[in-house]
């Protein structure tokens, strides 16, 4: 029966290099200089799991192999377009796309495993499908379903299709806690009876992908950097749990990469917020919006125009540049950047601060700047450079306002206490460019605005590079 | 000596782990976002369980259970091509820089 090319314990060797090269390839990353070759190593690995695969299989007729090669055509092609069309502001939506796909595949991978065992060889002597099999099966669609149905919620959010704001819905931990309690009775009907029902299966499936809705639409807009990280980290698990099912040590080991890969990232946001892995996922965070600023600012504040900035900035002899993702939205990088190239001609020393959580996912800010062509020597994390802020003379803050407000270190009401922020109160002159005084991403007043040595630049954050360019 | 499936691939689910722990704390916060595309891309190697089923003896797999893997091949394949070209596309933005400054 079976004319496998290749004898299992070759499989799973060459499966296990293509996990090496999967490890090697996010090694790479380490630095930018690397992290090309890193990224083909990674394709290798994917394109050595493929061969493989396609080696090993107990029917290689030629239908087969012209269908798998259009499925993979179709979604190849898909996937070509989508990489080349996103914005690099729009990352965190394709993030988001991506991982729902991910997350949808191992739900119909496991779904075939459950329909056609025999191809999996997950049958036991007696015919029926191994008790640990059904498990990981149940599993992995558990947290497949929930990638999926949660990847698109967010991506609803993060494309404005969706309100960011937080929906909470009444009874939504009781809702959840029915839903789990469905979801385990099922799987012990599943697991306990010798007949597999695909009914049970089903509810199952529709069970998880409400969980997902339910888990992700309580978290508002600014969290979300958290919970693409966190999806980032299911879709691991997920695939790794197949892994287990399918005994693939490739699955099994990028699984488990990627589940502590999404892991770390989720965790370094937290920090970066100040906000603890718990009450992220329990969501609600920035209903209680305006709660603390409701008096009405009076204090007088200072407003300058192009020309006064590029006065100061031309004077200065160092310059921190702060950006925040007003900047990317008001698509300024390249006139900021025009700006500084012009600093830099005169012989000041301009560098950039970015907080971890300036754009709108782990490093978005980074592949904003790189876009705008800022060598990325310039770019420092606010750990190297917020000691700096203390001999520059001027901090020029464009399209930022939470991760600079001073409120964060000295005033134990505000919701954004504890949170790292840049100080860039610290330099000599602050210049805030802003549209308008208003409130931030999570609604709290910068006591920063009011300060001696900040003036406020309030204009369109491209117009007002453009302009104090034009006057440098 | 024979040890169950579940210990061997648990055991190097457990180390791998700890590897990606470690190799992921060291990739620099500037790729952060690279990191997670290119994570997204590879964790679709999954596509490997619905090439089995589209490649199973016809005695072996039902219709449907093909014509599910069919569509896990077409998402899978999204993953795997838009994670890896738009990471590729990322770090190309970093290249430029390195040869303007090399100049």
């Amino acid at each position: 029966m079976i004319n496998n090319l290749l004898s299992n314990d070759l499989v799973a060797f060459l499966y296990l290099i293509s996990g090496v090269f999967f490890i090697l390839g996010i090694r790479g990353l380490s630095s930018p200089e690397t992290a090309r070759a890193g990224n083909y190593l990674s394709m290798s690995g994917m394109a050595l799991a493929f061969i493989v695969t396609i080696f090993s299989l107990s029917d290689p007729s030629i239908l087969n192999l012209i269908l798998i090669l259009a499925g993979i055509s179709i979604g190849g092609l898909i996937g070509t377009i989508l990489s080349k069309r996103v914005a690099m502001t729009d990352m965190p939506q394709m993030v988001a796309a991506l991982n729902s796909m991910g997350g949808l595949s191992a739900v119909l991978v496991a779904w075939a495993a459950f329909l056609s065992p025999i191809a999996f060889e997950l049958v036991s002597t007696d015919g029926s499908i191994k008790t640990l099999s059904k498990i990981e099966m149940i599993l992995g669609i558990l947290v497949g379903a929930i990638t999926f149905s949660g990847s698109v919620v967010a991506f609803l959010k993060l494309q404005g299709l969706m309100k960011s704001a937080p929906i909470i819905l009444p009874f939504r931990h009781i809702l959840s806690i029915v839903i789990i309690s469905l979801i385990v009775s099922c799987s012990y009907l599943i697991i306990s009876g010798t007949e597999s029902s695909q009914l049970l299966f089903l509810a199952i499936s529709l069970l998880s992908l409400l969980l997902g809705l339910l888990l992700i639409i309580p978290i508002g807009g600014a969290d979300m950097p958290v919970v693409i990280a966190v999806l980032n980290s299911y879709s691991g698990f997920a695939a790794a749990i197949i892994g287990f099912t399918l005994s693939n040590l490739a699955l099994v080991i990028t699984g488990a990469l990627v589940g502590s890969s999404g892991a770390i990232l989720s965790y370094i946001m937290c920090v970066a917020m100040n906000r603890s892995f718990f009450s992220v996922i329990m969501g609600g965070f920035g209903d209680e919006v305006g709660g603390g600023a409701q008096v009405k600012e009076t204090r007088p504040v200072k407003i300058g125009s192009a020309d006064d900035a590029a006065f100061i900035l031309k004077n200065a002899s160092s310059v921190i540049i702060v950006p925040g993702y007003g900047m990317a939205v008001a698509r300024a990088q390249n006139s900021l950047k025009e700006m500084v190239d012009k600093l830099k001609e005169m012989g000041i020393k301009v560098t950039y601060a970015i907080h971890p959580v300036a754009g709108r996912m782990p490093g978005h800010m980074n592949v904003l700047l790189a876009e705008a062509d800022v060598p990325y020597d310039d770019i420092y994390e606010l750990s190297e450079i917020n000691s700096d802020f203390a001999q520059a003379d001027v901090a020029f803050v464009i399209g930022a306002n939470d991760v600079t407000n001073p409120a964060a270190k000295s005033d134990p009401q505000s919701p954004i206490f504890g949170m790292p922020i840049l100080e860039v109160e610290n330099a000599k002159t602050v210049l805030f460019v802003k549209r308008s005084l208003g409130i931030g991403y999570a609604g709290i007043d910068n006591d920063l605005f009011y300060r001696e040595n900040t003036m406020m630049l309030l204009d369109d954050a491209k117009k007002m590079s453009e302009d104090i360019s034009a006057s440098i | 000596m024979d040890i169950s499936p579940i210990v061997f691939y648990g055991s190097i689910f457990i180390l791998a782990i700890f590897i990606g722990y470690y190799v992921v704390w060291s990739v620099t916060p500037a790729l952060h976002t690279p990191l997670m595309s290119v994570t997204n891309a590879i964790s679709a190697v999954i596509i490997v369980g619905a090439i089995v089923a589209m490649g199973a003896e016809s005695t072996e797999i039902s219709l449907l259970s093909k014509f599910v893997s069919f569509f896990a091949l077409i998402f899978a394949s999204v993953n795997i091509f838009g994670g890896f070209l738009v990471t590729q596309r990322m770090l190309e933005m970093y290249k430029k820089k390195v040869k303007k400054d090399d100049k």
